[in-house]
């Protein structure tokens, strides 16, 4: 489409003569090239998020250790001491599922209401606007770098070594939570603008989504018979949450059958599936999320036309 | 010249709700009610801006011409038809739209910056430039809730033209800031002229386009009804403007009016620094009106020299022909040549009844040695 009109000679514009077309329609590969050109604003609308976010705070970013730590601290105390699942160590089972779906809940939840809480400045500046809801993704990303960190930590002072070889599948894992978060994001940011009651609605199913995906509760334990029986069993994986936080909670529970602390009986914790289908399952997980993450975009670009009249 | 904006067939429709239902609840219950109406801001819109070249857009409230400017700073996407741009553009619809008041000056300056689609690096060169400008070194690290409405404006005015864009594009934004401020983004922008950059300024005010302009459009409804120089496009925005004046009149207010010409009993335009001049100005009106006569007085480059008092010259027109006479007793003005615009508004000055562009042009001459727009005779002594 951008057939690069000859630069003229003298004048100070020649050397950055790009040039640009508003039209009614932006192709997706034109919507990806606006996007990677505009990574520095990215990277920006990110820091600002983060120090806004902890602006005036006494305690500042330890915060989102701090509060991830409290509902920790909660769920290990409900499931493990009030309900005595009987999971030796649990916190680091609980943690390494709470990392993954904290990073998919704080990306969703916030981007579902950015476009309308930003709409001051979608209707007056000139920017890609999925940078917007990429942005809170981008801040959930550094929260979950950290949280991670904080779980490495964690790790190491329970002496629980975690399974190293898990570590190659780990990126694969995070790209496909990073492309379904962001998919998310961007569909839901551009819904608000149309039903605003999407943003109360999101922090509903996201209340039922939790105790959809296996993180308070062990997915082989407790559902893999009953779902079994009842041939449920694709269907309660078509949630890719599930399929990360097992990733997650193999490479740093690594246990697949444990000895109950209350029973002590065996108990099977984790899918007994070997690394390669670990490898396997994650790397086909990311090619649905890929184009979905596309199909996102697309639909963005179709709703985003309106945005400036909704607002 | 090749052009840099580039608006092709641009039209863009709004749906209008009426009794809009944002929830689901609504959504779900009554899907069809409410009333929608398809409302057209612009209607095929062509033109070009090339490059080195100032454009005015004019056009009353509601004529579509912000909507326009948004179509070409990309916030809108035109219904139909494109716009190319080549260049960087930096667009002053908001001044600080993108700030984050939470945040220091410093920080606001490279998100917005960026946001306008500047490089860190770019802005990290001309970060001092910017700091200068604004005025506000002092208050740089302070967060941005604690400026003042002018300090706000002043920053983000200062980031947008100093990026150094390719395409400046202006919103009524020169109202903003005192007079001193103002002079001073004038001064900018005329740099900017002087350095072949592309500018496309939106404004009611008819001085301003005068002054900066090479080329003004002047939209109504959502047409573009002018296209060119700009002495001609303002005399059709006038004229536009009328016709909606009289349009909203009741049929007893009605005022025909129009101006025939313009004479002097000498039968010339000549005259010399100090001297006294009278102009006859013949009117015809249809029916009687009383109302108030202006008188404008021009300079070549659109500055404009003198305007009488809107409210200080009632006329109480007959039907028919009339004359009305201005007399200046000492012609202050330097050598060069001036344009009259003569015209009649309603009692309170507001309303345009009639109104005719450089019905005149006169041609001054001038002995002495003093430069500039005006005779002062300034008494200089040394003590």
């Amino acid at each position: 489409m951008s057939d690069a009109s000859p630069a003229k000679g003298r004048s100070a514009s020649a050397n950055t003569a790009a040039v640009r077309v508003v039209s009614a329609r932006v192709g997706l590969g034109q919507r990806l090239r606006n996007l990677w050109e505009r990574r520095e604003l990215l990277r920006n609308l990110i820091v600002s998020d983060i120090r806004i976010q902890y602006k005036g705070s006494v305690l500042g970013v330890v915060w989102s250790m701090l509060s991830p730590a409290f509902t920790l601290g909660i769920y290990f105390l409900v499931f493990s001491i009030f309900l005595k699942n009987g999971i030796p160590h649990f916190v680091i089972y609980l943690a390494s599922g709470l990392v993954v779906w904290n990073m998919f809940f704080s990306g969703v939840m916030t981007a579902t209401s950015v476009i309308v809480d930003r709409a001051g400045l979608v209707k007056k500046v000139s920017f890609p606007r999925e940078i917007l809801p990429l942005s809170n993704v981008g801040s959930a990303v550094v929260y979950f770098l950290i949280q991670l960190g904080v779980l490495l930590i964690f790790t190491a002072a329970l002496h629980h070594a975690p399974d190293w070889q898990f570590f190659l599948v780990l990126p694969i894992s995070f790209a496909c939570l990073y492309f379904f978060t962001a998919a998310m994001a961007i569909v839901m940011s551009a819904l608000t603008v149309y039903l605003r009651d999407l943003k109360h609605l999101t922090a509903v199913a996201l209340q039922l989504w939790f105790y959809l995906t296996p993180i308070v509760y062990s997915y082989e334990n407790s559902l893999s018979a009953p779902l079994h029986q009842h041939g449920l069993t694709d269907l309660y994986f078509l949630n890719p949450i599930t399929l990360v936080a097992l990733t997650f909670q193999r490479t740093f529970y690594v246990s697949t059958t444990v000895t109950s602390t209350v029973s002590h009986q065996a108990l099977s914790l984790l899918p007994t599936w070997g690394f390669n289908a670990y490898v396997e399952r994650n790397l086909l997980c990311l090619a649905f999320m890929l184009v979905l993450f596309l199909l996102a975009l697309m639909l963005f670009g179709r709703l985003e036309g309106n945005f400036e009249s909704e607002l | 010249m090749s052009a840099v904006i580039d608006v092709a067939e641009v039209n863009k429709t709004f749906k209008l709700h009426y009794e809009r239902n944002q929830s689901l609840k609504e959504r779900l219950l009554h899907p069809r009610s409410g009333r929608t109406e398809i409302f057209q801001a612009l209607r095929d819109i062509s033109f070009t801006v090339g490059e080195g070249e100032t454009v005015g857009i004019v056009g009353h409230n509601g004529s579509g011409k912000s909507t326009l400017l948004k179509c070409i700073c990309g916030v809108l996407q035109p219904t139909s038809g494109s716009i190319r741009l080549r260049g960087n553009l930096a667009a002053l619809l908001e001044l600080g739209a993108g700030f984050q008041v939470e945040l220091s000056g410093r920080d606001n300056v490279y998100l917005y910056g960026t946001m306008l689609g500047f490089s860190k690096k770019r802005i990290d060169q001309i970060f001092d430039e910017i700091v200068a400008f604004s005025e506000i070194e002092n208050f740089i690290d302070t967060q941005v809730k604690f400026y003042s409405s002018g300090m706000y404006v002043r920053l983000a005015f200062a980031v947008a033209v100093n990026v150094n864009p390719d395409i400046l594009v202006v919103d009524e934004v020169l109202a903003v800031g005192d007079e001193r401020f103002q002079a001073k983004c004038i001064d900018r922008i005329r740099r900017f002229q002087g350095e072949g950059k592309s500018i496309l300024l939106v404004t009611h005010s008819a001085d301003q386009v005068r002054a900066l302009c090479d080329r003004a459009v002047v939209l109504d409804g959502g047409r573009m009804i002018a296209n060119g120089d700009v002495a001609d496009s303002l005399r059709i925005f006038r004229d536009a403007l009328m016709q909606e004046t009289v349009a909203h009149q009741d049929v007893t207010d009605l005022a025909d009016i129009s101006v025939d010409s313009v004479t002097t009993p000498e039968g010339s335009f000549d005259v010399r620094t100090g001297a006294a001049m009278r102009f006859d100005v013949h009117l015809t009106s249809a029916t009687a009106y009383s109302g108030n006569f202006v008188f404008e007085v021009y300079s070549r480059d659109g500055v404009l020299v003198n305007r009488s008092d809107r409210q200080g010259a009632p006329v109480n027109l007959r039907p028919g022909a009339n004359v009305v006479t201005v007399d200046v007793d000492n012609v202050p003005l330097l050598d060069g040549v001036f344009d009259v615009n003569v015209g009649i508004v309603d009692e309170r000055g507001s309303n345009v009844k009639a109104w005719s562009e450089k019905v005149a042009t006169l041609q001054v001459t001038y002995g002495g040695r003093e430069g500039g727009l005006v005779e002062l005779h300034p008494v200089i002594r040394h003590n």
